[in-house]
């Protein structure tokens, strides 16, 4: 996995997440630039997704190749489901669940990462 | 009922229905043999985690009713299997969604039950009309 893209789509998301709970505390809807960020992030995720499928063609396999692909694929739905309920929700609720979709992320690349490699090696 | 802190709500429910489901699907399909108790655990909770979600999405007397179900059975199983992972860890050789009391999942498991049941007893009044 390139370390470079895990720790990219960790920081973009912690950053959306920041700005989404500053969107929650104004009582702020979210707006354009929270699905901007969103897109941004998907971006991202795709990137990583993408250079995780090329090593594993390459001849790299992931630890546990079951689970690393139902992460992935979990990974790559969650931006656009937060973006389409963030859109039903035009409150500042709306702004809670990109916030907590957000946080989430983080947890799933690092998890995603660690079914990649067999720990402690 | 179905918006705010409610579709917040759905929001994390929905996040755990795939967790748990896909988890539990995985399990079964790769390694039943292993713990099959474990893996039956965790699939009835992602069945448990899926009908919640659509209950508590619907909103609507039946929904409701059914999210009242599922939260409760969801409490009783995270503290159930919660506490018997600590008494007899020999029953779970590898963990389900609510071994720990939902610890491998941030406790999640056993704070979402009891916000489902808060939320729904305070938009009770809004839907019986």
């Amino acid at each position: 996995m390139n370390d470079y893209l895990v720790t990219l789509t960790i920081v973009l998301s912690l950053v959306l997440a920041v700005w989404s709970l500053v969107t929650t505390m104004r009582n702020r809807p979210p707006d354009r630039s929270h699905l901007a960020g969103l897109a941004v992030l998907e971006l991202a995720l795709l990137a990583l997704a993408a250079t995780a499928i090329a090593s594993w063609i390459g001849g790299e396999q992931p630890a546990e190749a079951g689970t690393f692909a139902g992460y992935l694929v979990t990974l790559i739905c969650l931006p656009p489901l937060a973006g389409v309920l963030a859109r039903m929700e035009p409150t500042r609720w709306g702004s809670v669940i990109v916030t907590v979709v957000c946080l989430v992320v983080p947890v799933v690349v690092v998890r995603l990462q660690q079914t990649w490699q067999i720990p402690g090696v | 009922m179905n918006s705010g802190p409610g579709r917040v709500l759905v929001a994390v429910y929905i996040l755990f229905a795939i967790a748990a489901t896909s988890r539990a699907g995985l399990q079964i399909a790769t390694k039943f043999h292993e713990a099959p108790v474990a893996y039956l655990l965790s699939a009835f909770a992602a069945v448990i985690y899926i009908v919640a979600t659509v209950g508590l999405a619907r909103g609507d007397r039946i929904g409701r009713r059914t999210a009242i179900v599922c939260c409760t059975v969801e409490l009783v199983g995270v503290l159930a299997v919660g506490a018997l992972s600590l008494l007899d860890p020999a029953l779970f050789p590898d963990d389900t969604v609510w071994s720990d009391f939902g610890g491998g999942y941030g406790y999640i498991p056993l704070v979402l039950p009891v916000l489902g049941l808060l939320w729904l007893r305070r938009t009770r009044s809004a839907v019986t009309a």
